[in-house]
């Protein structure tokens, strides 16, 4: 499956990757410093330090149980690093509630589906505009004596806008719990968009899905990317598409960084292929250095 | 196909505006307004018993709602709802007795204050789950019941607490015949702001929470904040009914308010539908009007019998205590979305008819 590329608008021979390393000075949007994190005897994160640029489109790739989700959970702010600093627009965030970082423009999708399985697709849309209405439990309540009706209708026309731009128009007034296993996910994706976010995770977002649907989120991950101008990180097994779209991307391998570069040198770097292509060429004596951060002990 | 459309054809939304309304179409709209005419028409024609009954439905259901915002909207639970209902009726009598506050103002004040209340017992509440929620929530039924006995000064004590009827200029809304329309109103502002509520933010931030906590929370919604809300949105519908529930009777007594009449209030509930607001009110009903039926039922098969062998002119009371408990067990099992859900579907089946199949 890995040698099967995604086709998307943009071939992974364009020089938008390119681009971003121009700009290497690039500001950073997200930071991680030493990132430890345990549970229990569970070392599920071992100093981890990498940073994201703004604009850029950044993978985490890694084995089963390698930690992606575990580094996404301490970005959103589910989990708390138990050691290391997290810094999103260049403030500590580290001890910040998940709804706070919401707020400040984090947006994510979970690996398992997470959509309010017995609201509409419409209102679990409307959920991802909580931080950006103004309208509370008294204000809302009196509906057309305080504004809350403009307020509403108004972010209700922008939810359109976004369900028009992952076409799900024909879903929009069916109970989310009911829907295809793809259209949850598109849901979901809907719903972490409507946050307006800077900084958008995407946690296996084509897991599950077949070619054609691959593509279409492909298309939708990368039109997010260029055109609303989010950052993206997205964690993603299917490496056809994240060496297709992703500008850099990072390998984690039993909660270590063990790489860190452009799809191309990433590829290359022997360890990489030992760990997480699981070939076994004896030639790994020689290390990629330019992308090789860190070396195990 | 599981989504089976039951908008009519042909009944297409030209804006947003009209798509956001409080009933889907304009005949369920056209329906409402009709049944609210000939609720106002009723005390023309209905005995007072028939009225009283209808009152009853009237401010249980506030305050019912109230119960469905906390436990079917937002997946909390809640076995001290009877206590805040009676803080309201206590407190408004108080507001009105000791302070010389005007019933129709004091009868906001008191849901204000109960609201009070109901944020005092839901920051420790909001931080439980489960079983330990439901313990909290007890310890508050308890706790208030308490109160209520010992505070002589708020409730009056054991001989209880006398409440004025509702005067508005010079004009008092002393029968059963007035009280009606008073208590109509409440009820119909009542139910369209709890409606308004639940298509705003915060009304779907408590459904957030019931759904997908963890998902709400990455959706920037803060549970604590949204749990605690909805304890003391609850409680403020709560005190209004109770305060409606004072000034009708014109006399709270403080045994009133058990763990009994909490757990009828979770029949309502669980028997309308949670989470829906018509249910609660379908719900009142029923749990108002059950006890009647099991009378006349009991009318019905006296001498009978069945009647001697079960003695049921002595088990007449008890009886009706037991039905409740087997109705709510009854709906638990086969209609556990409640008479809401079976009037959809009812009402999709005769949009269809003869076709529905
Ligand atoms: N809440 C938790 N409690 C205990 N252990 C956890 C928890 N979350 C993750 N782990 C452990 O941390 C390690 C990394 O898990 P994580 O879910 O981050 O892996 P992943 O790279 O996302 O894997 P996958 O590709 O299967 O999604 C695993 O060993 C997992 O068992
Ligand atoms: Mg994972």
């Amino acid at each position: 499956m890995s040698g099967a590329p995604v086709a998307t608008h943009r071939g992974s021979a364009q020089p938008a990757p390119g681009n971003m390393e121009s700009s290497a000075q690039a500001e950073t949007i997200f930071e991680a410093r030493g990132v430890n994190l345990r549970f229990g005897g569970v070392q599920a994160l071992t100093d981890v330090s990498f940073g994201i640029r703004k604009g850029e489109l950044f993978s985490i790739i890694g084995p089963n149980g390698a930690g992606k989700t575990s580094m996404v959970n301490c970005i959103s702010g589910r989990y708390k690093p138990t050691d290391g600093k997290v810094y999103f627009k260049g403030r500590d965030v580290t001890g910040m509630t998940p709804n706070h970082r919401a707020s400040l423009g984090i947006g994510r999708t979970f690996q398992n589906l997470a959509l309010f399985g017995h609201m509409t697709v419409l209102d679990n849309i409307m959920v991802g505009r909580h931080h950006l209405l103004k309208n509370n439990f008294l204000t809302g309540s009196l509906y057309w004596l305080t504004g809350a009706r403009k307020e509403e209708l108004a972010h209700r026309r922008e939810v359109e806008e976004i369900i028009d731009f992952l076409e799900i128009q024909h879903v929009r007034k069916a109970t989310a719990g009911t829907l295809s296993y793809g259209l949850r996910k598109r849901v979901e994706l809907a719903r972490a968009i409507a946050l307006k976010p800077d900084l958008i995770l995407l946690d296996e977002p084509m897991a599950g899905m077949n070619l054609e649907e691959k593509e279409d989120m492909a298309r939708y991950i990368v039109d997010l990317n260029e055109e609303f101008g989010m950052t993206v990180v997205m964690i993603e097994h299917d490496m056809g598409v994240v060496m297709d779209i992703s500008h850099r991307v990072m390998v984690l391998e039993f909660g270590k960084k063990i790489a860190e570069g452009k799809p191309e040198e990433v590829l290359a770097n022997p360890r990489v292929r030992r760990a997480y292509l699981g070939e076994d060429d004896e030639e790994e004596a020689a290390p990629a250095a330019n992308s090789v951060r860190k070396e195990v002990a | 196909m599981a989504n089976v459309s039951i908008i009519p054809s042909g009944d297409f939304k030209t804006s947003y505006g009209t798509d956001t309304t409080i009933f889907p179409t304009r005949t369920s709209r056209n329906f409402a307004i009709l049944g609210v005419v000939l609720l106002l028409a009723c005390p023309a024609f209905m005995d007072r018993y028939w009225l009283s009954l209808l009152i009853q439905i009237g401010y249980l259901g506030i305050a019912a709602l109230g119960l469905n915002i906390l436990v079917g909207f937002t997946g909390q639970i809640s076995i001290g709802h009877s206590a805040f209902f009676g803080f309201g009726a206590f407190a408004s009598a108080w507001l009105n007795n000791r302070w010389g506050v005007p019933v129709a103002l004091a009868i906001p004040l008191a849901g204000v204050l109960t609201t009070g209340v109901g944020l005092i017992f839901g920051v420790p509440a909001a931080r439980l789950k489960g079983l330990y929620l439901a313990i909290a929530t007890l310890a508050a039924q308890y706790i208030l019941q308490d109160f209520f006995g010992r505070a002589d000064w708020f409730t009056g004590g054991s001989a209880g607490t006398i409440a004025e009827p509702l005067t508005v200029f010079g004009f008092a809304f002393d029968t059963d015949e007035r009280y009606f329309y008073v208590v109509l109103v409440a009820m119909v502002v009542m139910y369209i702001l709890g409606t308004n509520l639940m298509r705003t933010r915060d009304g779907r931030a408590l459904v957030a929470v019931r759904d997908h906590y963890l998902s709400a929370e990455i959706m920037g919604i803060n549970l604590t904040k949204y749990r605690t809300m909805s304890f003391g949105i609850s409680a403020f519908y709560a005190g209004i009914g109770g305060a409606l529930y004072a000034h009708y009777l014109q006399f709270v007594s403080v045994e009133n308010f058990t763990i009994l009449f909490s757990i009828q209030f979770l029949g309502m509930i669980i028997i309308g539908g949670l989470g829906s607001i018509m249910g609660t009110l379908m719900g009142t009903a029923f749990m108002v009007l059950l006890p009647e039926l099991m009378q006349a039922l009991s009318k019905m098969v006296s001498g009978t019998a069945i009647d001697v062998a079960l003695n049921l002119r002595e088990n007449i009371a008890f009886l009706r205590e037991m039905s409740v408990g087997i109705v709510i067990i009854l709906f638990l099992v086969f209609e556990p979305d409640g008479l809401a859900h079976r009037w959809k579907q009812i009402k999709a089946y005769w949009k269809l008819y003869p076709f529905s199949h």
